[in-house]
């Protein structure tokens, strides 16, 4: 019997040789790559950006106080993932499932203001990926970040779901985790991309 | 696995965070002309801000260093990547 929940533990939990679980660990080194893409972007609006004799004051073409609070609701839905975590790690699950509706929630609540601003730009500013190089170079970042948080969202929906089927427990919530690593990066960079675009 | 710690206030970051975008939007507003300090300020204040979810909400304080180790050396060749772009603009030409 003994021997039988040893194997059905080692089953669910692999051995790790780094001492970090292979999910984790997985997540990290995607993570690695996603930082040299974002990199790339960066770097190339700022090349872009201080090797042109003009660029648009992001100002007046970019509503900051609406963007604003998108990023305060990006802030906020990391801190409802890391209480979701430290919930599933307390034992707390009624608060675990709060916390991670209260992410997704957030998370879509951003994506929506995204495609506010987009549709705002694109249908009543005439302001397009072709309309200047600040178009081009604003709607690739900013494009490529909201594909990340909706990705991000997806996922919050599937483990959401895990968690009121039940599936997710004090031992074995891991995904919370690895996700929220996703989560928490999707954010970071988006502090970044709010301070380079919208304010500089 | 990671040693045991006692979780951090996330509260309090939360509030560092979100007053630091306040700071930010303010001093964008306040020093729209002034190039020079705008961009450092913002620089920093967004520093700030990236390096406290990394650090608090990603849990990198309580990681095992060789974690910290691939995380940095990535960082780095991104400074690296967005500094030699930067360089090739400023640098005067031959």
């Amino acid at each position: 019997m003994t021997t039988h929940a040893l194997t059905a533990d080692q089953h669910l939990e692999p051995p790790s040789t780094t001492g970090i679980p292979h999910d984790k660990m997985g997540m990290w080194v995607f993570l690695c790559s996603e930082v040299m893409f974002f990199t790339g972007l960066i770097g190339a609006y700022l090349v872009l950006r201080f090797s042109s004799a003009s660029w648009p004051d992001p100002s007046k073409t970019l509503n900051i106080p609406l963007t604003a609070f998108n990023t305060f609701l990006l802030i906020c839905s990391s801190v409802t993932m890391v209480q979701a975590l430290a919930s599933a790690d307390r034992g707390d699950l009624r608060k675990m499932k709060l916390f991670l509706s209260l992410t997704l929630l957030f998370g879509a609540c951003f994506l929506g203001v995204q495609v506010f601003e987009y549709n705002k730009l694109l249908f009543h500013e005439h302001f397009t990926p072709s309309s200047s190089l600040f178009g081009s170079v604003f709607f690739t970042t900013t494009g490529f970040h909201g594909f990340h948080v909706f990705c991000g969202v997806v996922c919050m929906a599937y483990m959401t779901g895990k968690a009121f089927l039940g599936k997710l427990t004090q031992a074995h919530h891991q995904g919370i985790e690895t996700l929220g690593l996703y989560w928490h990066f999707v954010d970071l960079v988006w502090i970044i991309l709010f301070t380079i675009i919208y304010l500089f | 696995m990671e040693q045991e710690h006692k979780p951090p206030n996330y509260m309090a970051i939360f509030y560092w965070l979100a007053g630091l975008t306040v700071v930010e939007v303010a001093w964008a507003t306040l020093l729209h002309t002034n190039r020079f300090p705008l961009i450092v300020g913002l620089v920093a204040f967004a520093g700030v801000k990236a390096l406290l979810v990394a650090l608090f909400f990603m849990h990198l304080k309580f990681e095992r260093k060789s974690l910290g180790i691939i995380v940095g050396s990535t960082l780095v060749l991104g400074v690296i990547l967005v500094t030699v772009g930067l360089l090739e603009h400023y640098l005067p030409r031959p």
